[in-house]
C-alpha cells in the first residue's frame, strides 16, 4: 500500500488501522467495532468532508476526499463513510446544510425516478440504495414539473425494505410516499441524476481500487507463507502469473479510477470528457473486481473461501460495489451510445483529450 | 507489504495539444497527398524514406534527445503524443520508429562521441534506419542462450552466426546487436555478452527474408561470416550487454504503440454501426472504449516517469502485458459485433479487409518485444515472488 503525504487519508487511515483492521472486525461477530469507528470517522469531520465550513462540513477538497475513499476501499471500509460524504456532497450542490450522522443518496441506481409533486412532496422507489438502514438521513435528488431539485429527507418517513449485497451490506429498497422533506431546493443549473450517478460511480471506483491493492497485498503475502510440495506457492510459475494478472488488474482499476477522481476534481462541469473518465472508470473498475477477484480467491486456495479469513472483506465488497450507481453493463451501453452518437472520427480526439 | 504501484494520473501540458494540432494537420496533409491512406494498414510502405525525412525536418523524431545531436530538447510527453497521433493514422513509421525510440537512446548513453555526432542527427533527420539484432534461432525469450560470437581481432571483432526475426533488417542501415564475447561464468549465466554497432549493407552480412502470415515481409534472418566490426562500435560494456539490454526494453514496452496496433477495427466499426446503435452494438464499443481509455492513461502515466528520471520496469511491464493483450483480442471482439452491422454499411467492405488483416496480426501482438510470459515473471519479480 502506498504511504500518503496527504493529511485528510493520513487522518483516515490512522482511524481504520486502529479502529477497523479487517481481521480484528472480522472476528467480530457483533459488529460492536462500528459504532466507535464511526464515532471516531466523525469526530474528525471526515464524513462531511465535501460539505463547505458554512454549511457544517470540513471543507475537504474534492482531491482529499476521492483519496480518503481509495484508503476506505483498502480497508474495505464497512460503515457509511462514502454515502454520507456523497449525500453532503450532493446537498451542497444544492447549498443545503448538513446534519449530523449516517446518510446516504437517493436513488442509486440510474433507472430509479424519485419525483416532486406540486405540493412539495416527494414520492418513488430506489433499490440497491447502500446502508439505507443505518441513515438518519436521505439526500435524494428529485424530478419536478420545473427540472431537478436537491432535498433532505428524514429516514424515518421512509419506508425501508431491508436486503443485503453479496458483501453482506445493506442495499436496501427505500420507498417514500408523499414525503415532506426537511429542505429541499433546486439543483445547481446542469446538475441531474446522470451527474450525481457519474460521482457515484467515481467513489465506488477509488473503493474498488483500494479492494483490490489489498487483495494483491494479502495474496502476495499469502503466497509467500504458504508452502505446498515443498515450496512456497510463490514459486510456481503459474502462481507467479497470477499475481501478475491480478497486480495488473489493480493498477488498471487505480489509473482508472484515479484518473477519473483528478477529471473531476479539476473540472468545471461534468462534460463529455469527464463523462468518459467517469464511465470508464467504472466499467474497468468492475472488470478488474470481477477478474482481480477470482484470481486473488484462487492463489488463497480453500482459506480463503471461509468467513474467518478477511479475503471476502474486500473480494465481495468490490463485486458489490460493481452495482452502485450504475452497472458497468449501464455505464458502457451508455458510453457506447456518447461514442456512436459522436462518431468514429471523433473517438480518437474524445480519448486523446485526456 | 508489496511493491506500490502507482500510477499518477498525468494530464498532458498544453503545448502537447498544440503539437497534437501540428501532427494532425501534418498527417492530414500527407494523406491528402496520397503518401499513405490511413484505412490500408496492410499497405507496402513504398514512399516511406520520403516520409520519414518530413518528420525528421518536423523535428518529430529524436525530440528527447540534446540539441548537439540533432534532437529538440523536448519531453517525453511530446514525444509520446506525436507517436500515438502517427499510430492512429495509420502512418508509415517503420523506418524510423525503431531508431527513434530505442535505438537512438542505446547510443546516446553508450556511443563514443564521435559516432554520436555522426549518426544521431542522421537519425533525426529521418534518413537512417535500424534494426535490433537480440533474438537468433535457438535465443529468444532466453536472450542470454545467443550465441553469435563476436571474436578479437585486430582493431576489432570478426562476428559470426545467425539472427533472426530482426524487423527492417532489409531496409535497415545500421543494427545494434548482441553478439557473445566470452562464455558465461558459472556465478552468471547472463556475463559474455556484448552490445555492438553494426553497420549493415557490408560484405560479410546477408539478410533473408521471412514471410509473415499477414502476407507481408518485416522481419528477417540475418546470416554473418567473418563480418568485422572496428573496435569503436563496441557499446558498453564489454561482457556487460545484460544490464544494458534490460533498461532499454522499458523504452520498448510502455508506449501507445503497445495497444494501438489494431486500433483501426474500433474505429471502423463505429463508423459501421452509425450514430444509433442497438444495445449489444452500444455495450461492446463502450467496454472496448473504457479499456483503451484506461490503458492509455497507464500508458501516459509511465511517460511521466520516464520523464521524471525513473527507470519504471515494472509499470512498463504491466502495461505492455495488458496492452498487447488487449489489441490482441481487440479484431475479435469487433469481429463479434461487426456480426450485426448493417450489410449495407458504407465501409462494409473496409472494416472487412481491416478485419482480415488485424486478425492475422494478433497473434504476433504478444510475443514482440517480450512475450507475454516473459512480461509475468517481470512483473512476479516486481512483486517480490523470485
Ligand atoms: C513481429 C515480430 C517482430 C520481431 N522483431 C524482432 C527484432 O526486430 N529483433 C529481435 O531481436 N527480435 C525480434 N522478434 C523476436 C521476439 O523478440 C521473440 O520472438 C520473442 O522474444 C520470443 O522468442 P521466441 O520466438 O524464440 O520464443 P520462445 O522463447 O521459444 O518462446 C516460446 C514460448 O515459450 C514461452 N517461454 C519461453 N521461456 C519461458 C519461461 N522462462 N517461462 C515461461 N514461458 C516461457 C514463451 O513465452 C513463448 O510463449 C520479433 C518477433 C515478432 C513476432
Amino acid at each position: 500500500m502506498a504511504e500518503s503525504d496527504n493529511i485528510v487519508v493520513e487522518t483516515a487511515e490512522k482511524i481504520f488501522a486502529d479502529l477497523a483492521d479487517p481481521q480484528t472486525i472480522n472476528n467480530d461477530k457483533k459488529n460492536s467495532w462500528q459504532a466507535p469507528l464511526w464515532q471516531a470517522l466523525s469526530e474528525a469531520g471526515l464524513p462531511l468532508s465535501w460539505v463547505p465550513d458554512d454549511l457544517g462540513g470540513s471543507g475537504a477538497s474534492l482531491a482529499d476526499g476521492f483519496a480518503l475513499l481509495n484508503a476506505a476501499g483498502r480497508f474495505a471500509v464497512a460503515v457509511p463513510l462514502a454515502e454520507t460524504m456523497l449525500a453532503g456532497w450532493l446537498l451542497a450542490q444544492a447549498k443545503i446544510a448538513s446534519p449530523e450522522g449516517e446518510m446516504t443518496v437517493l436513488p442509486a441506481s440510474p433507472k430509479d425516478r424519485i419525483l416532486l409533486d406540486a405540493d412539495g412532496a416527494l414520492s418513488g422507489r430506489a433499490r440497491g440504495v447502500p446502508f439505507a438502514k443505518a441513515a438518519k438521513h436521505f439526500a435524494v435528488l428529485a424530478h419536478g414539473k420545473d427540472g431537478v431539485s436537491v432535498a433532505l429527507v428524514d429516514a424515518t418517513k421512509a419506508r425501508i425494505e431491508t436486503g443485503l449485497n453479496v458483501g453482506y451490506d445493506h442495499s436496501d429498497t427505500v420507498t417514500l410516499n408523499k414525503v415532506q422533506p426537511t429542505a429541499i431546493k433546486p439543483a445547481s443549473k446542469g446538475f441531474d441524476q446522470t451527474t450525481m450517478m457519474l460521482m457515484g460511480g467515481v467513489v465506488r471506483s477509488l473503493q474498488i481500487a483500494g479492494a483490490l491493492e489489498s487483495m494483491l497485498d494479502i495474496s502476495v503475502r499469502y503466497s509467500n507463507e504458504r508452502v505446498a510440495f515443498e515450496k512456497k506457492i510463490s514459486k510456481f510459475q503459474a502462481v507467479q502469473h497470477n499475481l501478475a494478472r491480478l497486480a495488473g488488474e489493480s493498477a488498471a482499476a487505480l489509473a482508472a479510477a484515479t484518473s477519473a477522481a483528478d477529471a473531476i476534481a479539476n473540472a468545471k462541469s461534468f462534460d463529455d470528457a469527464v463523462y468518459l473518465e467517469a464511465a470508464a472508470a467504472k466499467i474497468r473498475c468492475a472488470e478488474a473486481a470481477e477478474k482481480g477477484g477470482a484470481i486473488a480467491h484462487q492463489v488463497h486456495g480453500a482459506i480463503g473461501f471461509t468467513m474467518e479469513h478477511i479475503l471476502h472483506r474486500y473480494s465481495m465488497r468490490a463485486l458489490a460495489w460493481r452495482d452502485d450507481f450504475g452497472s458497468e453493463s449501464h455505464w458502457a451501453v451508455e458510453l457506447g451510445k456518447l461514442v456512436a452518437n459522436r462518431g468514429a472520427d471523433e473517438l480518437w480526439p474524445l480519448v486523446a483529450s485526456r | 507489504m508489496t511493491a506500490a504501484l502507482r500510477f499518477d494520473p498525468i494530464r498532458l501540458p498544453e503545448k502537447c495539444e498544440q503539437l497534437r494540432k501540428e501532427v494532425r494537420a501534418f498527417l492530414a496533409e500527407e494523406i491528402a497527398a496520397g503518401t499513405f491512406d490511413p484505412h490500408k494498414p496492410n499497405r507496402e510502405d513504398t514512399d516511406a524514406p520520403e516520409f520519414s525525412r518530413r518528420v525528421g525536418a518536423k523535428g518529430w523524431l529524436g525530440m528527447t534527445w540534446p540539441k548537439k545531436y540533432g534532437g529538440q530538447e523536448r519531453s517525453f510527453l511530446e514525444r509520446y503524443v506525436v507517436t500515438e497521433e502517427m499510430r492512429v493514422a495509420n502512418a508509415p513509421t517503420r523506418r524510423f520508429f525503431v531508431a527513434d525510440r530505442q535505438s537512438g537512446p542505446v547510443l546516446l548513453k553508450y556511443a563514443p562521441e564521435h559516432i554520436k555526432m555522426d549518426i544521431l542527427p542522421r537519425i533525426c533527420r529521418g534518413e537512417i534506419c535500424f534494426a535490433i539484432g537480440m533474438s537468433e534461432p535457438n535465443s529468444g525469450s532466453d536472450l542470454f542462450a545467443a550465441k553469435t560470437r563476436a571474436t578479437k581481432t585486430d582493431g576489432g571483432y570478426l562476428i559470426n552466426g545467425t539472427k533472426i526475426w530482426t524487423s527492417s533488417a532489409h531496409i535497415a542501415d545500421y543494427m545494434i546487436a548482441i553478439f557473445r564475447t566470452s562464455q558465461p561464468t558459472k556465478e552468471n549465466r547472463r556475463h559474455g555478452l556484448t552490445q555492438f554497432l553494426v553497420k549493415m549493407k557490408q560484405p560479410g552480412i546477408k539478410v533473408n527474408p521471412i514471410g509473415q502470415i499477414t502476407g507481408q515481409y518485416e522481419f528477417n534472418e540475418v546470416v554473418f561470416t567473418d563480418f568485422f566490426v572496428p573496435d569503436d562500435h563496441v557499446l558498453g560494456e564489454v561482457d556487460g550487454a545484460w544490464k544494458q539490454a534490460t533498461s532499454e526494453l522499458a523504452y520498448e514496452r510502455s508506449g501507445p504503440e503497445r495497444f494501438l496496433e489494431t486500433y483501426y477495427v474500433l474505429t471502423e466499426l463505429v463508423r459501421a454501426v452509425g450514430p444509433d446503435p442497438d444495445t449489444r452494438s452500444a455495450e461492446g464499443i463502450g467496454r472496448l472504449v473504457a479499456q483503451l481509455h484506461t490503458m492509455r492513461r497507464m500508458s501516459v502515466s509511465v511517460a511521466g516517469m520516464l520523464q521524471a528520471g525513473k527507470e519504471p520496469v515494472v509499470e512498463a511491464s504491466i502495461v505492455k502485458d495488458i496492452g498487447t493483450v488487449w489489441e490482441q483480442q481487440l479484431p475479435h471482439r469487433v469481429r463479434d459485433l461487426a456480426a450485426f452491422v448493417e450489410e449495407t454499411a458504407t465501409n462494409r467492405e473496409t472494416l472487412e479487409r481491416q478485419l482480415d488483416f488485424a486478425i492475422k496480426t494478433a497473434p504476433k501482438l504478444t510475443i514482440q518485444g517480450g512475450t507475454t510470459e516473459v512480461l509475468r515473471g517481470i512483473i512476479a519479480r516486481g512483486l517480490g515472488l523470485r
